[in-house]
């Protein structure tokens, strides 16, 4: 303890457990050059004359020299992430910025501010806020600092600043301007397979969600049977003497294994359900990402196809066409690499979630099995009983 | 047991028929006749195999038995016969009887019905029965000629004494108790189980569907595709799993469908004494009756108000010799009611002694039974656990070369 008293001596209030924070997170590069770590809890509920909101805490914790302190606590509510998710998509065009949850649910099945509603969201924005921190590029962006360190009034009074309507008037004028001009020419290679890849990506993982979706609710429905199942033998057993202890057994071995289910149920919305969400969302993302792409280059493009219709007066232009390659070229290698991580961070993702889900199913089955188990060697204790059973097809 | 039918012959119902006729109307209908075959069990020499004898019998006939056999055996617990039409379905099950899955279950339902009077020590010695099983022709005749039919009970009348029974043996009132318990227990069961059924069924259905997506999705990918679409593979095979493992819990439903209708065969056993106390009640309410009147009219005086004791008032006494008429005529009918009662009431004492010690042997029956259905059950559930645990260890091996 007194080591950490010694690293932490800016923040003695609260004391660092590096390897508690590791169990908290999932990490997706190198864990062990993590120097920033952010948690989102404790929704709170404000209520003002116009509106109702939630705010979240959000909680960083950094050893970087850029942060004035090595520990923040800030409270920022649902806008103030959208806000930030707009000024990473303007400023990195096209780098792939995590998903946010969404701002309504159009299931119907859940309140806008029901707990659990306001629990999916919370380790949404989580997973959201440390994905950024993961992100080689994103993590060192301006607005994603102020928006760990800023108190609510610093925030709102840097939000007014910058070209905030404007540049997102400019990007949907320059989107409409491309597609009146016939999209991009020479896309390479390698983009149009990515899109080609993410449209099938997209269908997939959308339809994987709708079946993770159908077989909770099937179990959620089996639960529920299941739940009348093993009070009827403890009823039954009521109105019998010798058969009693096996009615009583049984009913007990349902009962368990009725728990069993509840478990595989929380396993799969804690770990099944909100990744395959998050990749519903992402495959839009990057749709949007090759869009955007697209858009660059179709805008370098006319530029050089007005240049090469102009005879006279090349020389004004030709500043601007090395910008816009050079551009064009950024935004590419950019993508690619982007492309490269996401794809490798999906694999591990999709790997991790699914062998969980394996492994609930095994728990479960591995559970009833044990009771059932010890419920019929609780019953073949005579030897002339066991032979009929073994009998038995 | 050393007499019981079922140690001299083999009897199994092997084969069902669909069949057309013309029913007794002359409509033309369809029905399932099912193959009873009969074998002579040798107790000695090993290669010696005693000929088969079969004919074939339908539902209809196997009722008529049944029938027959309560209304003679009015003490016996008579074993019950697999249900009439598809009850406690779960969606998959159809409820047609002509179903194939149907028609199979109820043949060894039908079977089990058989064995089970076959190796019941009163009932194996029926005729009728051995006539059921050897008898092809003209059966459904004979058994009609016993008249059994009328010496059954009317319905009415066994609820009337159920009703107005004031003192039957306390054990009967229990059973009848247990019996109804044991009936809306059981339905209860039933009916959950076949919802569950269905639900478990839904979940194994639905993993079915990862296996369609994880192939398509593997072909755009090159490190996970492999991984992919063997663990979609191994989806299909916990898909396809469930069909057999409910195949096989049908099984246990029809156990426990049996008990299900043994609970109606007690309560026909508990009617009948009911029935008999009634009318022992009812002949001894009727002797008392009469005694109190022979006495009336040899001392003159009216104990309790009757009518027929107002009107003589209004319309004046008898003549002494009539009145000497009605005692003798009344003595006579003393002499006999005490005869029959006496008669009455041994009959009622063999009735239940002869029914408890039938009950008694179906109780022992019912526990062992039951308690093996439900280790069965049990076995059941580990073998399915264990597919299960089968399936997802491939799958989570398939998932981490993912």
């Amino acid at each position: 303890d007194t080591s950490l008293a010694e690293v932490n001596s800016l923040s003695p209030s609260m004391p660092i457990s590096p390897s508690s924070m590791i169990n908290q997170y999932k990490f997706e590069d190198e864990p062990q050059l993590r120097d920033l770590f952010i948690t989102v809890d404790d929704p709170e509920s404000h209520i003002t004359a116009i509106e109702t909101f939630i705010t979240y805490r959000v909680v960083t914790k950094t050893s970087r020299g850029e942060f004035d302190s090595s520990e923040y606590e800030v409270r920022r509510r649902y806008q103030d992430f959208l806000w930030l998710k707009s000024k990473l998509e303007e400023a990195h065009p096209t780098l792939i910025i995590p998903p946010l949850p969404e701002k309504f649910i159009m299931k119907g099945m859940v309140e806008r501010f029901s707990d659990e509603f306001i629990e999916t969201r919370r380790k949404a924005l989580h997973k959201f806020l440390n994905r950024i921190a993961d992100h080689p590029t994103l993590t060192f962006n301006d607005d994603f600092k102020i928006f760990l360190t800023a108190q609510a009034w610093e925030l709102s009074s840097h939000k007014k600043q910058g070209p905030g309507l404007l540049s997102r008037m400019g990007q949907t004028v320059r989107a409409v301007a491309s597609s009146v001009r016939g999209g991009v020419k020479n896309r390479p290679e390698m983009f149009t397979e990515m899109n080609n890849y993410m449209e099938t990506f997209s269908q997939k993982i959308i339809v994987l969600d709708k079946i993770a979706h159908r077989i909770y609710k099937e179990e959620r429905e089996y639960f529920n049977e299941m739940k009348e199942y093993g009070p009827i033998h403890t009823l039954w057993s009521a109105s019998e003497e010798d058969i009693a202890d096996s009615l009583k057994g049984v009913a007990s071995c349902i009962d368990k294994c009725c728990r069993a289910t509840e478990k595989r149920m929380a396993g799969l919305s804690e770990h099944l359900l909100p990744i395959l969400h998050e990749y519903v969302l992402y495959s839009e993302i990057l749709m949007g990402v090759l869009k955007r792409r697209d858009q660059i280059q179709s805008e370098f493009e006319s530029k050089v196809d007005i240049l090469a219709n102009k005879k006279t007066e090349k020389d004004p232009f030709a500043e601007e066409i090395g910008k816009l390659e050079d551009k064009v070229e950024c935004a590419n290698n950019a993508l690619k690499v982007d492309w490269d991580r996401w794809k490798q961070n999906m694999k591990c993702d999709m790997r991790s979630m699914f062998t969980n889900m394996a492994e609930s199913n095994l728990r479960y089955y591995e559970e009833c099995l044990a009771t059932w188990e010890s419920f019929l060697a609780s019953q073949t204790v005579d030897p002339h009983v066991e032979e009929d059973s073994e009998d038995r097809p | 047991m050393e007499d019981c039918l079922i140690k001299k012959m083999e009897i199994t119902v092997s084969e069902a028929e669909k069949r057309t006729g013309r029913n007794a109307m002359n409509m033309q209908e369809t029905y399932t006749a099912y193959l009873i075959e009969t074998r002579a069990v040798e107790s000695q020499g090993e290669g010696q195999c005693a000929p088969v004898d079969s004919l074939w019998r339908r539902y209809s006939e196997f009722e008529l038995l049944r029938n027959y056999l309560t209304v003679t055996y009015p003490h016996i617990v008579v074993p019950p016969l697999p249900e009439k039409r598809a009850d406690f379905v779960w969606h998959k099950l159809s409820a047609d009887n002509m179903d194939p899955d149907f028609v199979e279950r109820r043949r060894i339902g039908l079977e089990n019905f058989l064995l089970r009077v076959a190796s019941h020590p009163v009932l194996c010695l029926d005729k009728m029965f051995y006539s059921f099983l050897t008898q092809e022709g003209g059966w459904k005749e004979m058994v009609n000629e016993t008249g059994f039919q009328l010496k059954a009970d009317s319905r009415l009348k066994a609820l009337n004494a159920t009703f107005r029974v004031k003192n039957p043996d306390k054990r009967f009132t229990e059973l009848k108790h247990y019996s109804d318990e044991l009936q809306s227990v059981i339905s209860h069961l039933l009916r959950v189980r076949a919802r569950v059924a269905d639900r478990l069924y839904g979940v194994y259905k639905v993993h079915g569907n990862y296996g369609r997506v994880f192939s398509e999705w593997s072909a755009i990918e090159k490190e996970m595709g492999d991984g992919l679409q063997s663990a979609g593979h191994h989806m299909d095979v916990y898909a396809a799993s469930i069909d057999d493992i409910l195949e096989e819990e049908e099984h246990y439903a029809d156990q426990l469908k049996e008990y299900l209708f043994y609970a109606e065969a007690l309560r026909a056993v508990c009617r009948k004494h009911e029935l008999m106390q009634y009318e022992l009640e009812m002949a001894a309410q009727d002797l008392t009756s009469k005694k109190q009147q022979c006495e009336e009219l040899a001392t003159g005086t009216v104990r309790t108000f009757s009518l027929k004791g107002m009107t003589s008032k209004l319309f004046g006494q008898e003549t002494p010799e009539q009145r000497e008429a009605k005692i003798r005529i009344l003595e006579e009918q003393i002499q006999e009611g005490e005869q029959q009662l006496k008669s009455k009431n041994l009959e009622g004492r063999d009735f239940v002694k002869s029914a408890w010690a039938d009950i008694e042997r179906f109780k022992e029956q019912k526990n062992h039974d039951l308690k093996e259905a439900l280790i069965s059950y049990a076995v059941m559930q580990i073998s399915m656990c264990k597919k299960g645990i089968q399936v997802w260890t491939n799958a989570k091996e398939c998932f981490s070369k993912m």
